[in-house]
């Protein structure tokens, strides 16, 4: 962690309704690195996640108080752009929900709203994105077919790819494996480790060998608390928490 | 062991009874109206208005009336889907952090759903009144708008409420604003805005309380929206309280006519559904 970090979340408190689902959290999530937050069902993974691009907003009876810096601008200050926030990080959800409109303008979507409109600079982008997510070859001769026909392994890999499209410097995944066969999951994988090369990526999962797997830290958090972050062969092999140990050795989940 | 055969047995029973119940009523109703109306079916009556003593049993159609109850409907069903989409997606997607609110809301169009159409008849008439109206098509089509809002409302938000949140999720995680989201909301639910328009068109082609005042009768084919016009329910109301078996007859043909426009709107809506939910997830 030579590096400044691309989040850092002080003094997060999220209540929903009467409940203190994250308490208190203080974290910085490092630049161009793979980040996997830990931890038993409910325990608030998700909810941290998903503090990051202000998706949380429209929960009913939320109530956020604490600071999230990206890139140093605090995306909960009242003045900041919530779309422009959410436009720096793609989000990888548990299943794929593809746009209801074809593989094309799946991709193409984000970059349309975001405003740009010439065919020829569309055209590139979806092939630069379906390239990188290794769906090109698969869907070259279908780009108007609907984006519904793919199977979820490929649907997966076009959410990522219209994630990407938009520009984004984070990834966040969410569970993005959980749906997918074992052969999808090793795809999405190895994205995710070839794409942190450009981009910060912070992953949602309950699989601890994912998280070995993919991961260069982890945050294992549990009943709204981050107990442990630190280098993933750390927190896993040599965990400084008794929590943290027990959790890993699987005497709680 | 016997026990939960036997159980199983009667439930089927009652279930394959009370199809049949249903089934038999819906052949009934058609086949009473097509036996008492196709005799008096004829090219006249779907391309000729009321000549002269057509009620004592002389020449004419309800030409009149089909064209009026098309405008009608088809008039408040627009109307109406101009200002539900709206409040339905007001509803699920600007207030739906406000639990309370959008819930009172909902209350607030189930009442309406349950309210009698005359009521609503009773209500335009009193705006027609203030605004001086008199019984026109925008009369009637005022008040089946109001008939056939409530029905929007609610058919539209169980539809926008099946689309999942994480669709709407992705849509704002890529930097979508609420209207952007609510413009996708909109593509994965275009089926069932269908769904809703014919259940609007069906409800508002056949109600004869909501137009009894406010659109009034002619026997001819309005041209404005300021002249009265006659519609189906109505043309079918009085020719059934005739004592000469000719009207009658066509009261019967007029049923019968009304219930194959309803028909074919709701094959062509069914086409409509699938060609549209090729996108769908």
């Amino acid at each position: 962690m030579t590096k400044t970090p691309h989040i850092s979340v002080q003094h997060l408190n999220v209540h929903i309704g009467n409940q203190h689902i994250l308490k208190d959290i203080n974290i910085n999530i490092p630049d161009k690195k793979v980040t996997s937050i830990i931890g038993p069902s409910g325990c608030g993974k998700t909810t941290l996640l998903k503090s990051f691009n202000r998706l949380l907003d429209n929960t009913p009876d939320v109530k956020i108080t604490g600071k999230v810096l990206v890139d140093g601008e605090d995306i909960y200050a009242p003045d900041a752009e919530v779309t422009h926030i959410r436009k720096k990080m793609g989000l990888l959800s548990q299943r794929p929900y593809p746009l209801p409109m074809s593989i094309y303008d799946n991709v193409a979507y984000g970059p349309r709203i975001h405003g740009i409109r010439k065919k020829q600079q569309l055209d590139q982008l979806v092939e630069e994105q379906l390239k990188a997510t290794g769906l090109w070859n698969e869907v070259k001769d279908r780009l108007n077919a609907s984006a519904t026909r793919l199977s979820i392994g490929q649907q997966q890999r076009l959410c990522l790819a219209r994630g990407l499209a938009v520009g984004p410097e984070i990834i966040l995944g969410d569970e993005s494996t959980s749906a997918l066969d074992p052969v999808s999951t090793s795809i999405i994988e190895d994205l995710f480790i070839s794409l942190k090369e450009k981009y910060s990526i912070v992953l949602v999962t309950h699989i601890l060998r994912q998280a070995r797997r993919v991961s260069d830290y982890i945050i294992f958090v549990y009943m709204g608390k981050i107990i442990e972050f630190g280098p993933t062969e750390e927190v896993l092999l040599n965990p400084r928490e008794e929590l943290t140990k027990e959790y890993v050795k699987g005497y709680i989940s | 062991m016997k026990r939960r055969k036997l159980e199983e047995l009667f439930f089927r029973l009652l279930m394959v009874l009370a199809t049949i119940v249903v089934a038999g009523s819906f052949f009934l109703i058609v086949g009473t109206i097509f036996i008492k109306g196709v005799h008096y079916m004829s090219w006249d009556m779907i391309t000729k208005v009321p000549g002269g003593g057509f009620y004592i049993g002389k020449d004419g159609g309800v030409l009149n009336a089909i064209i009026g109850s098309m405008y009608v409907a088809g008039g408040a069903t627009i109307l109406g889907l101009l200002i539900s989409i709206p409040v339905a997606l007001f509803i699920n997607i600007y207030i739906d952090g406000k639990m309370f609110l959008s819930n009172t809301l909902r209350a607030a169009f189930d009442v309406l759903f349950g309210i009698p159409s005359i009521v609503y008849g009773a209500f335009g008439f009193l705006i027609m009144i203030y605004f001086g109206i008199r019984a026109s098509l925008l009369g009637g089509i005022i008040a089946v708008t109001l008939l056939v809002i409530p029905i929007l409302v609610r058919t539209l938000d169980e539809v926008i409420r099946t689309v999942p949140f994480e669709l709407r999720d992705a849509a704002l995680s890529l930097g979508a604003t609420r209207w952007e989201m609510a413009k996708v909301v909109l593509r994965q639910i275009r089926p069932g805005i269908f769904t809703a328009i014919l259940l609007s068109f069906g409800r508002a082609i056949g109600d004869v309380a909501s137009v009894l005042f406010t659109a009034g009768f002619s026997d001819n084919i309005p041209t404005s929206l300021h002249e009265p016009a006659a519609t189906l329910p109505l043309a079918i109301f009085f020719q059934l309280g005739s004592p000469v078996e000719e009207v009658q007859g066509r009261g019967y043909a007029s049923a019968l006519i009304l219930t194959i426009i309803v028909l074919v709107i709701t094959v062509l809506s069914d086409i409509l559904i699938k060609k549209f939910s090729k996108h769908k997830i």
